[in-house]
């Protein structure tokens, strides 16, 4: 890849981090805040059930999760691995698009539970 | 003259990449230096032992050894600090071939320093008059931070990315480049952030800072490589990269 697909990516790791750094922040907080007094499944589907700003957040960090982990997991195979390069570049462009697919898939779900 | 009680006792690694450390008695002295010790072996009990050294002042860089499995300028490193119990373990840096016994073939370590467009690139010729700096300016402080490098070997030998990517540039080399990065003077910048961007160059390092712990000259190789990093950023997203 050239030097400034290289950086570009370094550059996207970064600021994915970043993003992760937020979101993953606010659910933590979420459930400490939600489990006083209990949590049901209910309590949970009844939250985020049709809860337009909730299937956005969780959009946003479906999209931070595929871009940093497979642009690490292609850091570490290039270094720790003897895999040809190229076919670590499909393997992990391979990797975003199944957590983007099935991280979306997830947060869909829950958002349109029981109904839609 | 000393008495057994305090000879040290001294490993030296004997060979090439195969090889295996021999064990040889050598008098502890006052003041006694790492290099002080190599070259008592050397001159009284094998001569046959392999190993560089030149200004003994800490200057050239030529002298660096692994001692105690940690990698150091031997002439200004005293048995003191680093012997544990008297023993000392003295074997070649890490990261490099080994021609014989402590004396690695830093060929590689230095042709890097040349990909990573180390040398300077002026845009004056010497009928211009002198280029006016301020001391004080940031890229002079910059440029001033990283400059004191002596070419030893160290960093490059603790780095554990030069292990796992043998392409990679390594700090001593990026160092380099991140020094005429900030010399207003050179004009090569173009060229050296696309030879420092990438897998073998600075988005390479993981910021681990053993190069940092190590550099006898107190330099500071991951701020410079992290410095490389936002200027190639910089220049990705302006199109000069
Ligand atoms: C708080 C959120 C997170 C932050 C701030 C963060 C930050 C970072 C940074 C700065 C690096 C680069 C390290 C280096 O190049 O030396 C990195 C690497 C990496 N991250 Fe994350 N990360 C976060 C969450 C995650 C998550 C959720 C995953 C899993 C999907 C992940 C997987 C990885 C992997 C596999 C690497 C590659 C290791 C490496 O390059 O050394 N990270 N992360
Ligand atoms: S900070 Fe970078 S260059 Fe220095 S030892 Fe760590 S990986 Fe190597
Ligand atoms: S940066 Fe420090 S450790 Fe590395 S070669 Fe230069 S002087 Fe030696
Ligand atoms: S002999 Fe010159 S730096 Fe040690």
């Amino acid at each position: 890849m050239s030097a400034r697909a290289e950086t570009l990516l370094w550059l996207a790791q970064r600021v994915s981090a970043m993003v992760l750094a937020v979101v993953v922040a606010v659910p933590i907080g979420t459930i400490i805040y939600a489990v006083q007094g209990g949590l049901s499944a209910q309590e949970i589907i009844g939250r985020v059930q049709g809860n337009t700003g909730w299937l956005a957040f969780y959009g946003v960090f479906v999209a931070a999760v595929a871009v940093h982990g497979p642009i690490g997991l292609r850091t570490i195979l290039r270094e720790m691995t003897p895999v040809p390069a190229r076919l670590i570049d499909v393997a992990a462009a391979a990797f975003a698009v199944l957590l983007a697919w099935t991280g979306w898939q997830a947060a869909y779900g829950l958002y349109g539970f029981g109904g839609a | 003259m000393a008495d057994m009680a305090s000879m040290l006792d001294v490993s030296v690694w004997r060979g090439a990449d195969e090889g295996r450390f021999v064990s040889y008695p050598v008098p502890r002295r006052e003041n006694q230096t790492v290099l002080d010790v190599v070259t008592y072996v050397q001159r009284r009990l094998d001569a046959t032992l392999a190993y560089r050294f030149s200004c003994r002042v800490g200057m050239c860089g030529s002298c660096a050894m692994t001692v105690n499995g940690v990698a150091r300028w031997t002439c200004r490193t005293h048995v003191g600090r680093v012997a544990r119990d008297g023993r000392l373990r003295i074997a070649p840096l890490r990261n490099m071939p080994v021609i014989k016994d402590l004396s690695v073939d830093m060929a590689e370590f230095f042709a890097k320093a040349a990909r990573a467009k180390g040398a300077f690139r002026p845009t004056a010729d010497r009928t211009a008059d002198f280029a006016v700096i301020a001391p004080d300016s940031p890229r002079r402080r910059r440029a001033d931070a990283a400059i004191e490098c002596i070419g030893c070997g160290v960093c490059y030998a603790s780095c554990d990315v030069v292990t796992w990517n043998p392409d990679y540039l390594g700090p001593a080399a990026l160092n380099r480049a991140w020094t005429l990065v900030n010399d207003e003077r050179d004009g090569g910048n173009r060229e050296r952030l696309a030879a420092v961007a990438g897998d073998a160059g600075c988005h390479a390092c993981h910021s681990h800072q053993s190069c940092m712990e190590r550099c006898p000259k107190h330099l500071n190789p991951t701020e410079s490589i992290a410095g490389l990093k936002r200027a190639t950023v910089l220049a990705a997203l302006t199109g000069k990269l």
